[in-house]
């Protein structure tokens, strides 16, 4: 514990000298953080010095070993990094998907070439990564998923369609599921692939949502050449490597559970003041008060249920409650919040654009719309409510 | 501290769940009930209880106690809600303990605490006087006499009310009913000439008993605390007795959630086992949501106070609040999907049902908790 002490000392120090002061400001509405890749224009070149020197310490993924560009921190030490940003409020140095989902499962099923070609630059911010799972035929059915890749010899030749590749439009890389054998049963032939956007072949086109936003593409391929080098895990093995990843996603959809995003700085006991009036500093509408305590509360039991999680994982207590768990809660809590908000604001939440509208207002409708999505991206409550009774509770097929 | 159990807790728990299986199963609450005992629990078993340090866990070695956490009693309470076990917990240990502990002088605390440490005292604290919890809504009056006190009003709903020998009376020595300002506490004796006891049979098979104070007389010394300045004590021991009331129903739902899970494996209906649909499956898992989220904040709840942290009125809110609504949820879940079955009297699930909805409304329902909770956060 007093080596902890003596390290969030040192961290906090070392993020007091290297965090430059425009990285120390809550982001703009119109800013997102820092994603990487190829193609990343930094319009702010504080932006790009944080990242690197956050990456030079390997703390852009803090626990990853040392040799693959990581930090090499244990657990502890990586929640006092945390821990550390947010009290001195940095930004986020990298948020990627190479991160937060990639990576764990290249540490866990890669091959050491692997490893050492694509976590380095994981860490660096040096390739954006997008996901190829979903398609038009196969969403919650996942394992339904049509894109082949033949056996040619010395590469597969990948041909198919993806669907909700979220930022495909400036991924470089993508990690894929593929079916490389038609005739086995649709969990035994799907294959985990590696690569590079740029192919001859691939092409995107971008979704548009009913917030107005693009997160979304459509991915096509034809005729797409990849080394047999970039196949992760065995062929046909696939699918143990797409659940892993899944449970990866889940965890890190769950976090939005616990909002911000959007323009909504101000509280939202705050809000429901301004905007339902208030009476002796109290929210006048009882029915409304009675709601945004019940959020409150709500949010307080999912955060402690996470650092529950986390406790018992540390002291070797089984796997506790399933991310399942808290990507069904995390999403549903995220989408009951953007319909509070909308109801607090009254009709100033039903803007679209223009004036008679603040900034906030407009935000919180398209973060309302966006939230629809929470809960069917990574996904859908319905089947982490089936991977709970399954999984978890054992009930019969 | 870690919401994780030790290795010292675990052993705790192992332990009690197997005390409280043998001792009181829940079909011990059913015999307590048909045989209407006039006691309502088993005296022997509270004894036994006391022996194994369960009615003093938190209370000071120097008092008698164990000098242990909220923690660990949280894991009793747990267990023995379990089962349904009819035990004087709450009313003695977590309610009338915690006034005489909190507002006692010396000399109270040295006469009750080690008594109620050896299961030969049993207490209640008598605060309630409409049909909800509202803990300043109090009218019963304590006027200043000759030789002390004189009580008059009327309670209901006091816990164990019938049986306790000592009774802790929220009344008030100045102001109106639904201001915190002007409440006191007074030790009231069972034997107290002009106090009227009713024992009212609840739908749990649990008791609480309805007083009556008609111009009781105290003497000088059963003030507990400073005169006019009770809500102190009593925001804090209800506080206590609120986290420690989310442990003992934490145990029922989980319980009940549990035996409806079975049921929902081995129940079978056109040919297949009725867990197969995903109607329900679907219902479960979000019991069981319910069930992770109330255990995260119990558990919170509970080292908040040994941690001495200074946001526990919220915390006790929000796992009241929380355990409230799921108890309520899981209580009608389970007799639903038990069926046919679980609406008979044979079936024990109907029990937990009865208990749930009891132990919600005590010490204040989750609308209340909200409610208060916004107050206090300036709401």
């Amino acid at each position: 514990m007093e080596n902890l002490e003596t390290f969030r000392a040192e961290i906090g120090k070392w993020l007091e000298a290297n965090c430059p002061p425009s990285m120390r400001k809550p982001l703009g509405s119109e800013e997102d953080v820092n994603w990487g890749g190829r193609n990343k224009v930094y319009t702010n070149p504080e932006e790009k010095l944080w990242l690197d020197r956050m990456a030079a310490r390997g703390f852009t993924a803090p626990t990853w070993p040392k040799e693959y560009g990581g930090g090499g921190l244990s657990k502890p030490e990586a929640r006092v990094l945390a821990e550390e940003l947010r009290r001195l409020h940095c930004r986020p140095a990298l948020n990627s998907f190479g991160l937060t989902m990639l990576g764990p499962v290249l540490l866990q099923y890669g091959n050491e070439e692997q490893k050492r070609e694509h976590l380095p630059k994981i860490v660096r911010g040096e390739i954006r990564w997008c996901q190829g799972y979903s398609e038009p035929g196969a969403g919650s059915d996942l394992a339904g998923l049509q894109t082949r890749a033949e056996d040619k010899g010395d590469h597969y030749l990948v041909n198919g369609q993806k669907i909700w590749t979220s930022y495909a439009n400036y991924a470089d890389w993508i990690f894929c599921l593929v079916r490389t054998n038609p005739t086995a049963p649709k969990h035994d032939g799907i294959s985990f692939l590696l690569f590079d956007m740029a192919s001859p072949g691939v092409s995107v086109s971008p979704i548009k949502l009913i917030s107005g936003s693009s997160p979304f593409c459509q991915t096509f391929f034809q005729d797409v050449r990849v080394p047999k080098k970039n196949l992760v895990g065995k062929v046909d093995g696939g699918w143990t490597i797409a659940k892993a990843l899944l449970q990866h996603e889940r965890e890190m959809i769950a976090g939005m559970g616990l909002g911000g995003g959007g323009g909504s700085a101000a509280s939202l006991e705050q809000l429901a003041k301004e905007y339902c009036g208030s009476e002796g500093g109290r929210i006048a509408d009882a029915a409304i008060r009675d709601s945004v305590a019940q959020h409150l509360m709500d949010t307080r039991c999912f955060v402690t249920s996470l650092r529950r999680s986390g406790d018992e994982a540390k002291s070797g207590q089984g796997p506790g409650a399933a991310s399942s768990m808290f990507k069904l809660y995390g999403t549903e809590l995220n989408k009951r919040r953007c319909e509070l908000l909308v109801k607090v604001l009254g009709s100033q939440a039903l803007g679209w654009e223009g004036a008679g509208f603040n900034p906030r207002e407009l935000g919180t409708t398209r973060e309302w719309l966006r939230s629809k999505g929470n809960s069917i991206e990574g996904g859908t409550s319905e089947v982490q409510l089936n991977v709970i009774a399954k999984r978890v509770l054992g009930l019969p097929d | 501290m870690s919401l994780a159990l030790s290795e010292e807790q675990e052993l705790l728990r192992n332990t009690a769940r197997e005390f409280i299986a043998e001792h009181s199963p829940v079909k011990e609450l059913r015999r307590l009930r048909d045989e209407q005992d006039p006691v309502g629990f088993s005296r022997p078993l509270w004894k036994q209880m006391a022996e194994l340090g369960w009615a003093s866990i938190v209370l000071p070695e120097d008092l008698g106690g164990a000098g242990l956490g909220y923690a660990e009693l949280g894991i009793v309470l747990e267990e023995c809600g379990r089962t349904l076990a009819a035990t004087p917990l709450v009313a003695t240990s977590l309610l009338g303990a915690n006034a005489v502990l909190l507002g006692g002088n010396e000399l109270q605390r040295k006469e009750i605490l080690p008594a109620v440490a050896k299961g030969e005292r049993i207490l209640a604290l008598a605060l309630q006087e409409g049909s909800h919890h509202a803990p300043y809504a109090v009218a019963t009056r304590a006027e200043a006499s000759a030789s002390g006190w004189r009580l008059t009003g009327r309670k209901s709903f006091v816990l164990d009310g019938h049986v306790a020998d000592q009774i802790v009376v929220v009344a008030r020595t100045s102001g109106s009913s639904g201001e915190r300002d002007g409440l006191s506490l007074f030790l009231v004796p069972k034997a107290a000439r002009g106090l009227e006891v009713t024992r009212t049979i609840m739908v749990d098979g649990r008791n609480a008993a309805n007083l009556g104070f008609e111009g009781v007389e105290l003497d000088r010394a059963a003030l507990l605390g400073a005169e006019g300045r009770g809500a102190d004590v009593l925001d804090r021991v209800l506080d206590l007795a609120a986290v420690g009331l989310s442990a003992e129903m934490l145990g029922t739902l989980a319980e009940a959630f549990e035996r409806t899970i079975a049921y929902l494996k081995e129940r079978k209906q056109f040919g297949v086992p009725i867990g197969s649909f995903q109607a329900l499956k679907h219902r479960a898992a979000n019991m069981f949501v319910e069930v992770e989220l109330s255990r995260s904040i119990v558990l919170d709840a509970l080292r908040a106070i040994d941690e001495g942290r200074a946001d526990l009125p919220q915390l006790a809110s929000i796992a009241k609040a929380r355990v409230s609504d799921a108890i309520h949820l899981i209580g009608n879940e389970a007799v639903q999907m038990f069926g046919g079955i679980g609406v008979t009297d044979e079936e024990e699930i109907g029990l937990f049902l009865k208990r749930a909805r009891v132990a919600e409304l005590t010490l204040g329902d989750a609308a209340f908790h909200r409610a208060r909770f916004a107050a206090l956060a300036g709401f």
